[in-house]
């Protein structure tokens, strides 16, 4: 018998029971085409995940003051001045591209009646490049502007948007009241998707007017940039030396600060992005596995319904191996037709809910197709076929002809 | 060409031993009609099952052919079912979901051989049913329907016909019909092995055996055919 026959007499077994064979076909189809919508909306998961943190720039080191840990001598040490200046003149190996000190607040701003409440950033001139941020309108503050605290501020795109109606060009230029301060907006920032409720000013101006009680010389953050994505544990490093030397601290246990990067923050993501499409692959690979529990039922209620036919099969000459051959390619075939269907409803699916766009999924990033995870859900489904209709094959096989052939 | 030498079939039923076949000997040549008779309990089924490669003596040799069939495993049975005898049973056996044609077809695509259509719609031509061979089998009557079944047991040249009880779910019709195509065949020179318990089947016969209690008790060559138009 060849491949194409034994495919015939398959169907045309299928064929006799329509309802039931695709009743049967159905549970692979919605095991395969759970795996391939799950993973591809794992994958989306963990695309966007890597895209967000990608943006904030992965070659980034920041610094902060620790929580936990206060040093010998009882105080835990804040940030200053004198520890950005100190990173800033460490030298080479590995080059520090910029540091950049960032005092962090909220305050209201208010203008023409409308006021809101918002974060505020004073940092130096590097927070642009050390952020990935782009200017939309205007011009940054200047190097000169924070030797004098000059009250001048940057918008991003929430502030400009509740105060000044989303025009920027509106918004530059003009005098708003930022605590009991008025400052004048002087530039406008790019939106990114993350940080878009903000203002950032000179860190003097920050300090002077509205947080802190002025003239001290604290920091909340340090940002550095390294030189790229590869240098960032050395740099790492480095900061720790340079700054445990700076605070007087020998024992690493009893570190004031912490140094972490967006590269570990990227890792974290990603193995937590892992193990959610792993656990959402497992859960449908239990549905697969139920639809080939299904097949084998099946399978078991077709031989048993077609004892006679198998001995008269076997009554005129088909051997043992013709036998398991035929209820194989059935079950591989029913497998195969539900795995076909799968991957057709799981592709589509996929791709449908991707071009509806992210507001149709609500939070949920568009998902994103793996062909992998497609060729894997079809094959798997020709192996659940011959797994699943192996059991039931071989009971066909090994029935003994004169009893086949006497059954009613 | 068929030699039964001593052959015995014990079945174990529970704590007792079944004898259904009682070192049965016997000798069959080919071209002949041989009807093998006897009431239910005598070892007509085992015999016919024997004969038929369907199942092996616990005692005894059996010889097919040229072939000693005692010692062989499941898969060498099945292709001397496949090669050396052609079944027709009772029931038909036909697939239901196949056509004449492709039934007739079956025992060639097991035994991988070529020209298939050809030499099944020359069996079903043998038994004057070429014109039917696209039809299912619930669209025939039980006489077509058993013709159908013996050229499937023709189609590949068997060394022997294995027929049992072929009329027992006919009309007077149509076991009249069925006797004479078993007939012609044997004329033709195949070697047909008849089971039956009715006499009138076995009238068309050359040699009647008659078994009982496992024991052959009777063994007769009738010479001239009775009814026979010559």
């Amino acid at each position: 018998m060849t491949l194409q026959e034994a495919l015939l007499v398959a169907v045309r077994g299928l064929r006799a029971n329509r309802l039931r064979s695709a009743l049967t076909i159905l549970g692979i189809m919605i095991g395969v085409a759970a795996v391939i919508v799950l993973v591809s909306l794992g994958n989306g998961t963990s695309a966007k995940l890597n895209e967000q943190i990608e943006s904030l720039g992965t070659n980034l080191v920041g610094v902060f003051q620790s929580r936990g840990n206060v040093s010998q001598n009882g105080r835990s040490q804040p940030l200053t001045d004198k520890d950005v200046k100190a990173l800033q003149n460490a030298g080479a190996s590995p080059r520090l591209l910029s540091v950049t000190p960032v005092k962090q607040g909220s305050a209201v701003l208010e203008v023409n009646n409308k006021s809101w409440r918002t974060s505020i950033a004073g940092s130096s001139t590097d927070y642009l490049s050390a952020f990935h941020r782009k200017l939309a309108a205007g011009r940054f503050y200047t190097d000169a502007e924070i030797r004098t605290s000059e009250r001048v501020v940057v918008l991003s795109k929430d502030p400009v948007k509740k105060l000044f109606g989303g025009n920027n060009t509106s918004a530059l230029g003009q005098q708003i009241r930022i605590g009991r301060q008025v400052f004048e907006v002087v530039g406008v920032l790019a939106d990114n998707g993350q940080a878009d409720d903000l203002a950032v000013m000179p860190i003097t101006a920050a300090r002077n007017y509205l947080i802190g009680g002025g003239g001290d010389d604290e920091v909340d953050t340090i940002v550095v940039e390294a030189t790229s994505q590869d240098t960032v544990p050395a740099t790492m490093a480095k900061v720790d030396r340079v700054l445990m030397t700076q605070h007087r601290i020998t024992d690493p246990e009893q570190k004031d600060f912490e140094v972490r990067s967006n590269l570990e923050l990227l890792e974290q993501f990603t193995k937590q992005s892992g193990i959610f499409t792993l656990f959402l692959t497992t859960i449908a690979a239990i549905s697969l596995l139920v639809g080939g529990i299904g097949i084998m039922n099946i399978m078991l209620v077709t031989v048993t319904e077609r004892t006679r036919e198998i001995g008269i099969r076997k009554a005129i000459g088909a051997r043992r191996k013709a036998i398991l051959k035929q209820f194989l390619i059935e079950s591989t075939v029913l497998a195969g037709l539900g795995g076909l269907v799968g991957v057709v409803v799981g592709v589509g699916v996929s791709l449908f809910a991707g071009a509806l766009g992210p507001s149709a999924l609500g939070d949920f990033p568009p998902p994103v197709l793996s062909p992998m995870s497609v060729l894997v859900a079809f094959a798997v489904s020709l192996a659940i076929g011959l797994f699943f209709g192996a059991y039931p094959a071989n009971r066909a096989a090994s029935l003994r002809p004169i009893e086949a052939l006497r059954y009613e | 060409m068929i030699r039964l030498d001593r052959v015995s079939k014990v079945y174990r039923a529970g704590e007792v031993d079944v004898r259904a076949l009682d070192r049965v000997s016997l000798s069959i040549q080919r071209g002949e009609f041989v009807a093998i008779m006897g009431p239910s309990g005598s070892g007509k089924s085992t015999m016919m099952n024997i004969l038929g490669c369907l199942d092996v003596p616990t005692d005894g040799e059996y010889q097919l052919d040229g072939v000693d069939v005692a010692s062989l495993d499941d898969d060498q049975l099945a292709d001397i079912r496949n090669q050396k005898i052609g079944f027709i049973f009772q029931a038909y056996n036909l697939l239901p979901r196949n056509t004449a044609l492709a039934n007739v077809e079956l025992p060639l695509l097991y035994a991988k051989v070529a020209e298939r259509r050809a030499k099944a719609r020359a069996a079903l031509a043998e038994v004057d049913l070429a014109a039917r061979e696209n039809h299912h089998p619930n669209q025939l009557s039980g006489g077509q329907q058993q013709r159908v079944a013996i050229a499937r047991a023709l189609v590949t040249e068997p060394a022997m016909i294995l027929a049992d009880e072929p009329t027992g779910n006919l009309d007077t019709a149509s076991t009249t019909e069925i006797a004479e195509l078993l007939t012609r065949l044997n004329r033709a020179g195949r070697t047909v092995v008849l089971i039956t318990h009715e006499e009138e089947v076995a009238a068309v016969a050359r040699r009647v055996i008659r078994l009982r209690d496992g024991r052959i008790i009777d063994d007769t060559v009738i010479r001239a055919r009775v009814g026979s138009p010559g």
